[in-house]
């Protein structure tokens, strides 16, 4: 007997980005040119996806202030401002979605990643990995602590530079609800200039990517706290079956 | 939500949030040894079948070129497939000898790898559907991820049933989600590249 999958809201394919956003160059070569195949009423295989409640969660995957800290006599600390980033993964119909693994990576406060393609000058933290993952409690709630991290120089026109911002994926309950998205933050002014922000034709998508200051979770003496709440794609009640 | 922005509809359903690419450093966050990271205790990755899984054990492989025949060495791949009896698993746990779900990268050999094993034929609609593997590819310059289905060329009469696959009309289009198995002394692969652009452009899905 096959088990009974939920079927979720279609994905609003005008509200998401185009693949073929010229503007961003690397798009040019790496989008279709036919049309997607539409699955119009989706499988099983659509409909399931992993749960990682079995993925053991290290007790510092959710912080990076740490999650890299050099050895040594005297461990320090990243440079950089405090913050947290927290909020809810909901579904479109506001219902929370619990026990689903949010991942997030980010550059350090200087714009620099620590990963062995990145030439830029700003120099690595030695105190600074920037990788996060957790899994969201039963109210669908995450929190990361980390620092802000710094905007950033790329080859795309002459002189183009990346908001600060925080690379954010989550599951969700199948792989119909998977999404890759970056999270800015509240009132950066490089957010209307990036060509990688403006793939997205209504102003209003971008709102659902920027983190607002939140000053009722910032804690005094010790960090600024940013609310980020993700929307999934909304699970359906299957009133009628064939 | 932010009140003063649109973000549902009139009756109050929330906009999803918007995709972005994963840019070139995906591998920080989902792929760490390639980024050069030590792994975590518990890592998501190439191996979804270890010893003692049931069922026909295989490496599936893969490049993925660009719209000018180049590799994509940035590209970061994530599968999603049902057991060797056609039933999908959703708990992920790496001390069980089979999880359903895995990620690979194309950042060494410019191949994407997994071990894993066939999958079986899933129902659907009092059907059933030809063994195949969910992929999503994600990268620099794909702006939301694009979803598609590699099928096995050695399957050919349940591949001629299924009821996605024959959904799609030129069989040309068709065959390029048909994964080609390899002559190895070891033990069968399969090869699925992706071909994001162009000639022999892959299939992708909305769904």
């Amino acid at each position: 007997m096959s088990k009974s999958y939920p079927y979720f809201l279609a994905r609003d394919r005008a509200w998401q980005p185009a693949q073929y956003t010229p503007r961003y160059k690397t798009s040019i070569t790496r989008s279709p040119k036919q049309a997607l195949v539409s699955i119009q009423r989706a499988t099983p295989s659509e409909r399931s996806g992993p749960v990682f409640s079995g993925l053991e969660i290290g007790p510092h995957d959710n912080d990076l202030l740490m999650n890299f800290r050099t050895d040594g006599v005297r461990p320090s600390l990243p440079i950089g401002e405090r913050i947290v980033m927290h909020g809810r993964v909901i579904d479109q119909f506001g219902k929370p979605v619990p026990n689903t693994l949010v991942e997030m990576w980010q550059a350090n406060a200087g714009g620099r990643y620590r990963h062995k393609k990145d030439g830029y000058l700003a120099p690595l933290d030695p105190n600074f990995g920037g990788v996060g993952r957790c899994i969201t409690d039963t109210e669908g709630r995450y929190t990361f602590r980390t620092v802000r991290p710094g905007p950033y120089p790329w080859p795309n026109d002459i002189n183009t530079w990346r908001p600060a911002h925080i690379h954010v994926s989550v599951m969700g309950p199948s792989i119909s609800t998977r999404l890759i998205t970056q999270m800015y933050f509240e009132g950066d002014p490089l957010i209307p200039l990036c060509p990688i922000v403006q793939v997205l034709k209504d102003p209003d998508a971008v709102e659902t990517m920027i983190a607002r200051l939140d000053m009722a979770r910032s804690k005094s003496m010790d960090y600024l706290a940013y609310r980020f709440d993700i929307v999934v794609r909304g699970a359906l009640q299957t009133y009628f079956e064939e | 939500m932010y009140s003063q922005y649109k973000l549902q509809d009139d009756t109050g359903v929330l906009r999803e949030t918007a995709s972005q690419t994963a840019g070139p450093y995906v591998h920080i966050g989902l792929a760490l040894e390639v980024a050069g990271f030590a792994s975590r205790d518990d890592e998501i990755w190439e191996n979804l079948a270890k010893e003692g899984a049931e069922g026909q054990h295989i490496e599936l492989i893969g490049a993925v070129y660009d719209g000018n025949g180049d590799l994509v060495r940035d590209a970061l791949i994530e599968i999603w497939q049902a057991d060797s009896q056609g039933e999908y698993i959703a708990e992920f746990d790496n001390k069980k000898p089979f999880s359903g779900f895995g990620r690979s990268a194309c950042a060494t050999d410019g191949h994407y790898h997994f071990y894993t094993i066939k999958p079986g034929r899933v129902d659907f609609d009092h059907q059933k559907m030809a063994p195949h593997i969910n992929v999503a590819v994600f990268a620099r310059g794909i702006n939301i991820h694009l979803q598609t289905r590699a099928y096995f060329d050695d399957e050919q009469e349940a591949n001629s049933e299924c009821p996605i696959l024959s959904r799609i009309i030129s069989p040309e289009r068709q065959n390029t989600l048909i994964a080609v198995k390899e002559d190895t002394e070891e033990k069968p692969r399969y090869r699925f590249d992706i071909y994001l652009q162009g000639n022999n452009e892959t299939v992708f899905f909305d769904f």
